[in-house]
């Protein structure tokens, strides 16, 4: 008995050092390699040139065209996802009977389960031609239907965080608000929502980083093309979309090709954090606005 | 019944779900006069004042029947818009609860949300509320500071003066003061004395000091039953009822 509970013990402890040994590795290799990186290319013109071409005869190393191409497609799903998602979760919330809400929850949930390779062809063979059907110009390879897409998969996230953070406002305000004679409109969107602020926010910055991050539905639908435009009808190609391009490409090791998709790995590793920090930040400031 | 009563109920019942809440009761309040309602815990108090603002509509497995009138008219009737009936019947909660706003955006509101936007007419509805909830003394300096930084006793004033503000005709008072120490509560009580003169008032108390020293008329409710129901000297100095009597004088469980 007690043999097999110290065995246990370790096991857990194992995986525990395992996890954050990892961790610490990817770390490692992600900034050792990335420094190299930077001894040949220097930070500034990383960061300001206007062409990035390491392919190319002609290399370029300015980050900046995937950088744009990354939050033109994050903003167009985010400017999808938080209406629809916001309302979903008023809806759900303030509206919806306690039937209703039984079925929509694990319906939009089953939208976050679906795998983004699927998301990505609908992108493609789906949503592209459809709007190709009334926007002239739209190109094959396009942000705006990645974008929409991928404002689609995130939906579920906004709207059931958010709704979380709703339902987390105390009945008393809930209350308050009808017995002023608020409508259901005025009490959700006037009391309800501003009440809950820090948490939809919050919701809407993990988001964020799930759209910065995601790799596959911007791989198949917006093209493989670095450039810096905020023009959402035209192949771009995104910082998760090139490491994947050179990661499945046939760029030696070792070589300062090889070593670009650390340095636009870190600068997405940036991102993701600064977004992460700042929602934790938010949540730890506001949570106990209410207790 | 007869025709000065501002709220009537005409055997009214009450369900959630199965449960049977309020039993076929029938009561007449005066206007311009303070009722209070007493009895022990959940004997329905609760259920029946807010039956009066229709705040029990939203919950699931709800049902009423009967007639409440508010001036001889019906307020269940489907033509009745319920947030107009809110406004004509306003509430004041047990615990304070103020909007995570200013002071001066919890009073306007109700102005706010009929879409009066003028800055002169929401500021004289700001001080005329809160000087009739005897908070303007206390407030005025800080009037764009946040609600949520008053004390308890002057957050249920506040919200007062924001029920005042919608220009009301009744007011709902669910032991408004159940939660104050008892310098505020000196001051809700006051405050209910003078308000009187122009509302009619309906007030929940646990505390038979309190509808002694505030109600015109009391009602004693047991178990979703109204037992009895007079002038408020007379149901507690001469009860007809023996479990009346029991409960006033702490006979009770
Ligand atoms: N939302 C609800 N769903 C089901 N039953 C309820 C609900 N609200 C109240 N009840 C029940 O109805 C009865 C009356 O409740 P009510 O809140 O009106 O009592 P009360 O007299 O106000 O009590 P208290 O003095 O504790 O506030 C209680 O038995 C209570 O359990
Ligand atoms: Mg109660």
């Amino acid at each position: 008995m007690r043999k097999s509970e110290k065995i246990i013990e370790g096991l857990l402890l194992l995986s525990a050092v395992i996890t954050i040994l990892i961790t610490v590795g990817i770390i490692w290799v992600l900034l050792s390699e990335s420094i190299s990186f930077f001894s040949e290319v220097s930070i500034f013109r990383f960061l300001t040139e206007k062409e990035w071409t390491p392919l190319f005869a002609d290399k370029k190393f300015g980050i900046l065209p995937l950088v744009t191409g990354t939050l033109l497609t994050t903003f167009i799903a985010i400017a999808v996802a938080l209406p629809i998602g916001l309302t979903v979760a008023v809806y759900l919330n303030e509206y919806a009977p306690g039937r209703m809400r039984q079925i929509v929850k694990p319906v939009l949930e089953l939208l976050a389960t679906i795998p983004t390779v699927v998301y990505g062809f609908f992108a493609l063979t789906v949503v592209t031609p459809f709007l190709q059907s009334f926007i002239p110009g739209l190109a094959g390879f396009n942000a705006l239907s990645a974008g929409i897409v991928m404002g689609i998969m995130i939906i579920p996230m906004i709207s059931s965080l958010s709704e979380d953070a709703i339902s987390a406002v105390p009945r008393s305000l809930r209350e308050a608000a009808y017995g002023m004679g608020s409508t259901r409109y005025q009490t959700a969107f006037g009391v309800m929502v501003p009440a809950a602020s820090s948490g939809i926010v919050v919701s809407v910055i993990l988001a964020i980083s799930r759209a910065v991050g995601e790799t596959m539905i911007v791989a198949i639908a917006a093209g493989q093309q670095p450039r810096l435009t905020l023009n959402p009808l035209v192949p771009i190609e995104t910082i998760t979309t090139y490491i994947v391009q050179v990661s499945l490409g046939d760029v030696p090791h070792g070589s300062l090709e090889y070593k670009t998709i650390f340095a636009a790995g870190i600068t997405l590793f940036v991102f993701t954090f600064t977004l992460n920090n700042i929602s934790f930040w938010i949540r730890k400031k506001f949570q106990e606005k209410y207790d | 019944m007869s025709k000065n009563y501002k709220l009537v109920a005409i055997e009214v019942n009450a369900y959630y779900g199965d449960f049977h809440a309020i039993k076929n009761i029938s009561l007449g309040l005066e206007e311009k006069a303070v009722t209070a309602f007493i009895g022990p815990s959940g004997c329905g108090k609760s259920t029946f004042l807010r039956l009066f603002n229709r705040m029990n509509d939203y919950i699931d497995g709800f049902r009423i029947d009967g007639e409440i009138l508010l001036d001889q008219k019906d307020i269940y009737k489907k033509s009745v818009r319920v947030d107009e009936l809110r406004k004509e019947v306003g509430m004041v909660f047990q615990k304070p609860n103020p909007f995570p706003k200013t002071i001066f955006e919890n009073v306007v509101y109700g102005l706010r949300i009929q879409g009066i936007s003028k800055k002169k007419v929401l500021e004289e509805a700001a001080e005329r509320s809160l000087k009739q909830a005897a908070l303007w003394e206390e407030v005025k300096d800080k009037l764009h500071k946040s609600a949520l930084a008053l004390s308890g006793g002057q957050q249920q004033r506040l919200c007062i003066a924001r029920a005042l503000a919608n220009g009301p005709s009744v007011l709902l008072m669910d032991e408004p003061a159940s939660a104050l120490d008892p310098i505020s509560t000196a001051k809700i009580e006051e405050l209910i004395w003078e308000l009187k003169k122009d509302y009619t008032i309906v007030i929940v108390t646990h505390n038979m000091q309190q509808a002694g020293r505030v109600s015109d008329h009391t009602a004693f409710f047991l178990s979703g039953e109204l037992i009895e129901f007079a002038k408020t000297k007379s149901l507690f100095t001469n009860p007809k009822d023996q479990r009346t009597q029991n409960y006033i004088t702490g006979r009770f469980g």
